[in-house]
């Protein structure tokens, strides 16, 4: 495999120290020397250390040898080739050689962070140089692909996230098709009575967003309504969307309400009003949804069930009502996809020795929204689960779910503020008498701390500590009809049974329960606890490393409603960016079929993710369209006959690195054997 | 002038390739006619040292068959090597190491017990073979085993390769044909290291069974199945190793009903076979449940005969690690 190509190539390798990052585990300049002395049959005609080869100066430094020593091929052995791949390619272009003649090995993710021995690992960034050199030599100049990028742009979710980002899009003059699965756009926020730390109406401040969102020209609302596929690549998205059939014609339907006031059928809303209040088997989840347009819930609609009823046809004064009405499947051709499909709330039900669904008076942090909300099925007033006894006093447990090894490691973010909120809002309505149990109290926002001060001024109590359990067993008179909060008061260092009227579990935010599966649909990953990973936490948090797909929002991890909104907006300037380039520039890595070789056993004609494989009948073989191939390398994994390539990943290639990288053990072998 | 010399040998082999050489009916006397055969032990009496005393390329063309298996194979491999012109490795097992090369998965001391001690072997005294013995009349040898076969390409530098088990006899036919017009001038020898007498792509190629996309749902045996005659094998579960297989036996298995077991060697390009398989038939199982994907891998009762059945020795991995190890 490792045949000299004729005429040698002129290798320049590049050892970065990475500050000590690098050079702390792994003697750089013995890889160096060592590279420069023993690699220089392979071609290897300079090998240099540098203490930042990403600087300036370093990239400076391959493009004086670039033209010094004549070189045709760089390695540079520094970082992951997610981080700087692009910088070398860069360097080397700007040096006058084709930048797909760069080769980035990692020995710092690959060797300086994950090993502490220095010689081993000084062996082995030697193992990874010498596999990179061999790889190298083989590496064809290639132009990028530039492809138009289409100018709408889809976004997944209707929650505040996905609602900012789709106005700023159709602001800056593009179109957007926002879907929701919900009869209504809004999210959560919408369910919310105040938000912290300002306490402005939650309704108040987002519906006039919605409002925009439904009104807005540009944007094509589809809720109700499911992706269902997602084919194509960034620029030439293909995505089907399944527009439930709402039973009701939107055309016709003007939203007078008449059709849910006349329904007879009631029916739990567990979803809006978390379970505490009722609505009809037609209905809009809120007076302010948008659309306008009520939905049948065909579950629970009695025409449906049992083939009569029909009083909302009988009533509607514009003949709406659609029972025949079907699923529409429609597809839609975006440039740029956004996720933010939010979160769900942790089931308080997993601990059982908090009691919720058990005891009645504990309500979850959703729950407690729905109370306190004045449009909510309590019109306002926080009383207990008869519907009418006020609490004298309530405590509110932090951390349900979180923090927790047990269930979620991961800290809520919202869980302190929403709890102090909560606090505020029982005591100025009930002037009842509030504990909070934390873990720790976490403020890091603008106004936050302030709110918290603020709350320790009007006198709520704080007990640090997490709660054991929440009981009804009373064990003395005073206990009696109450809660007991039992919880190791940790500053104090004793136990304490603390009775109360009402527990709210301010409950942690989880992923949706479908991320996994959306995540493939959408071709992203998700972490172990089921987020989207961002392309670079610090540097990239709306985008994914997939190219044209983007976040925003609790489905990235959980966050407040100002760093969701700030996300929305990041992903939105992200894509209204890539939109005015009107074109991508896509990597080169292809897969072609070698016509004379492919013989038409069609095993990879099914596999494509992008569907860029067609078959010709008369032919016989299979062809790879270019214009569809994203270089996944699937295909050519599969083909039985070797007849699919990937564009820098040939046989030779990967061959030649391997052995490279067993240079250093076989030599040493041969040296023991003679 | 005197007629250009021609050698045939087998080493570690069934015999079969001497077989289809012969099974090349009256072509076979073209042979006769333009060459000289010097050295052919399963055709005529020869000495190795009658080979030993010739001069160095003086035959020019030696078919060799049989995996390297003990000292004996590789001191005439290396012997032939230096005294032809063109050695041609012929056969799956001088390609690739075929079914002798399965030995290469135990320890050489677990083959010799096997091969001493099964039900049909007659052999009360237990007693193993020896390298030498001393007898009245002398001490006598016999070849040693080596720790694992090897192809004759990792014992000697090979100039083309004749796949098959065996050769199909009017590829071998048409070789020496090829070869015949070479000497007259009328054609040239493609360049070293080609594989001659064999086709540029796959069995599938050759094969006249209706194909449509594939994809797998259960793994089964052909004994114990009713299979479509017009269809693909594989799309219907038969693991035929057809798409993997060189081309160059017209589909002589799927014609007649069988599934490719892939005796022609890996395809023009595929660095290991075994592995190329085990990915394309993995990459068409239709299902994303593991349990499931297990349940339909089981299907597969042989996974090492099925993928390495004629390249173990010549794959990648050439043994597993006991028969490496059984040589220290």
């Amino acid at each position: 495999m490792s045949d000299e190509k004729k005429p040698q190539e002129r290798v320049g390798v590049y050892v970065c120290h990475c500050g000590t990052n690098i050079a702390g585990v792994v003697n750089v300049a013995e890889v160096s020397e060592w590279a420069g002395r023993e690699m220089a049959k392979e071609g290897v005609v300079v090998a240099r250390d540098y203490k930042f080869m990403c600087s300036s100066l370093g990239q400076e430094l391959i493009q004086k040898d670039i033209k010094e020593h004549g070189l045709t091929r760089v390695v540079v052995a520094a970082c992951s080739p997610h981080l700087h791949e692009k910088t070398f390619r860069t360097a080397c272009n700007g040096g006058g050689l084709n930048p797909y003649l760069c080769e980035l090995v990692s020995i710092r993710e690959q060797v300086s962070w994950v090993h502490t021995d220095k010689s081993a690992a000084t062996e082995k960034a030697k193992a990874i140089v010498a596999g990179g050199v061999r790889r190298v030599v083989h590496h064809e100049p290639l132009e990028p692909l530039h492809v138009p990028i289409h100018p709408a742009t889809l976004v997944v979710g209707g929650g505040i996230a996905g609602i900012q980002a789709a106005l700023e899009i159709a602001e800056a003059g593009y179109p957007v098709y926002l879907v929701e699965r919900e009869p209504t756009i809004g999210g959560h926020m919408a369910q919310f009575d105040k938000t912290f730390p300002t306490l402005d109406c939650s309704a108040c401040i987002l519906t006039p967003k919605m409002v925009d969102a439904g009104n807005h020209p540009n944007i094509t609302l589809l809720t109700y309504s499911e992706v269902e596929k997602v084919d194509g690549y960034v620029g030439n998205f293909v995505v089907t969307i399944r527009k439930r059939a709402r039973s009701v014609n939107e055309e016709l339907c003007t939203g007078c309400g008449i059709c849910w006031e006349k329904c007879p059928k009631k029916v739990i809303d567990d979803k809006f009003e978390a379970g505490l209040g009722y609505r009809k088997a037609v209905y809009v989840p809120f007076p302010q949804a948008v659309p306008k347009y009520p939905v049948i819930d065909r579950e629970n609609c009695t025409y449906y069930q049992k083939g009569t009823c029909k009083a909302c046809e009988k009533f509607c004064p514009t003949g709406a009502i659609d029972f025949a009405q079907e699923d529409q499947v429609m597809t839609v051709e975006v440039g740029n996809i956004l996720l933010a499909t939010g979160w769900q709330l942790f089931d308080a039900r997993k601990i059982p020795n908090y009691g919720y669904g058990r005891l009645a008076n504990v309500f979850t942090s959703l729950e407690f929204e729905r109370l306190s909300n004045a449009a909510g099925p309590t019109g306002g007033n926080i009383v207990l689960r008869d519907g009418k006894t006020v609490p004298k006093s309530v405590a509110i447990v932090h951390c349900v779910g979180s923090r927790d090894k047990n269930y979620n490691n991961y800290c809520s973010a919202i869980c302190c503020m929403q709890s102090l909120k909560f606090a505020h809002l029982v005591k100025e309505k009930t002037g009842a008498t509030v504990y909070n149990f934390y873990i720790d109290i976490r403020t890091p926002g603008k106004g936050y701390d302030e709110f918290y001060q603020r709350l320790i001024e009007e006198g709520t109590l704080f007990v640090r500590g997490k709660v054991a359990e929440i009981t009804d067993a009373a064990r003395n008179p005073g206990e009696e009809g109450k809660l007991i909060v039992q919880v190791e008061d940790t500053l104090v260092g004793k136990q304490r049974r603390i009775p109360v009227d009402m527990v709210i579990l301010s409950a942690g935010l989880e992923p949706q329960p479908d991320a996994k599966e959306v995540a493939k649909k959408f071709g992203i990953s998700c972490s172990a606890d089921g987020f989207y990973i961002e392309r670079h936490p610090k540097l990239d948090p709306v985008a994914t490393m997939t190219e044209g797909i983007y976040l925003a929002g609790c489905v990235q991890g959980p966050k407040d409603i100002p760093s969701s909104v700030a996300q929305g907006a990041a992903a939105a300037a992200r894509i209204v960016g890539k939109i005015q380039q009107k074109e991508i520039a896509l990597e080169p890595v292809r897969a072609t079929v070698n016509q004379e070789q492919c013989s038409g056993c069609r095993i990879c004609n099914n596999l494509c993710p992008f569907n860029a494989i067609l078959f010709h009948e008369d032919r016989m073989v299979s062809e790879v369209n270019p214009a569809l191939c994203q270089g996944c390398g699937t295909c050519v994994a599969a083909c039985p006959a070797g007849a699919i390539s990937g564009t820098g990943f040939s046989n030779e290639q990967i061959l030649s690195q391997i052995e490279g990288l067993l240079m250093l053990n076989l030599s040493s072998k041969e040296a023991a054997a003679a | 002038m005197s007629k250009p010399k021609f050698a045939m040998y087998w080493a570690a082999s069934c015999g079969g390739c001497e077989i289809a050489v012969l099974n090349i009916h009256e072509k076979i006397l073209d042979v006769d006619a333009n060459f000289e055969v010097v050295f052919w032990p399963v055709a005529m009496d020869a000495k190795y040292k009658d080979v030993e005393a010739m001069e160095d390329g003086s035959i020019l063309l030696t078919l060799f068959n049989g995996g390297i298996r003990n000292d004996e194979n590789e001191h005439i491999a290396k012997l032939l090597r230096k005294k032809s012109q063109i050695l041609v490795a012929f056969g799956s097992c001088a390609c690739e190491g075929c079914i002798p090369g399965l030995a290469n998965f135990s320890p050489i001391q677990q083959v010799v017990d096997t091969a001493f001690s099964t039900v049909s072997t007659d052999n009360p005294e237990n007693v193993r073979p020896q390298p030498s013995y001393d007898m009245p009349e002398g001490t006598i040898h016999i070849p040693t085993l080596y720790p694992v076969l090897r192809t004759l390409d990792q014992v000697v530098d090979v100039d083309y390769y004749m796949p098959g088990c065996p050769p199909e006899s009017h590829q071998i036919a048409a070789v020496i044909d090829l070869v015949i017009q070479v000497l007259q001038g009328k054609a040239q020898l493609p360049p070293k290291g080609s594989v001659i007498g064999a086709g540029g792509s796959t069995v599938c190629d050759e094969c006249k069974r209706k194909r449509n996309e594939k994809t797998i749902k259960e793994f089964g045996r052909i004994q114990l199945m009713h299979a479509d005659p017009e269809l693909c094998l594989l799309e219907q579960g038969i693991p035929c190793n057809g798409p993997a297989t060189r081309s160059g036996c017209n589909a002589r298995c799927p014609s007649a009903g069988a599934q490719c077991i892939g005796c022609y060697g890996p395809a023009e390009g595929v660095v290991d076979y075994g592995a190329r398989l085990v990915s394309a038939f993995a990459s068409v199982i239709d299902s994303n449940d593991p349990a499931e994907i297990d349940r339909i891998l089981d299907g597969l009762v042989d996974p090492a005969g099925q993928f390495y059945r004629f390249n173990l020795a010549g794959s990648l991995l050439r043994a597993a690690k006991p028969a490496w190890k059984s040589g220290d």
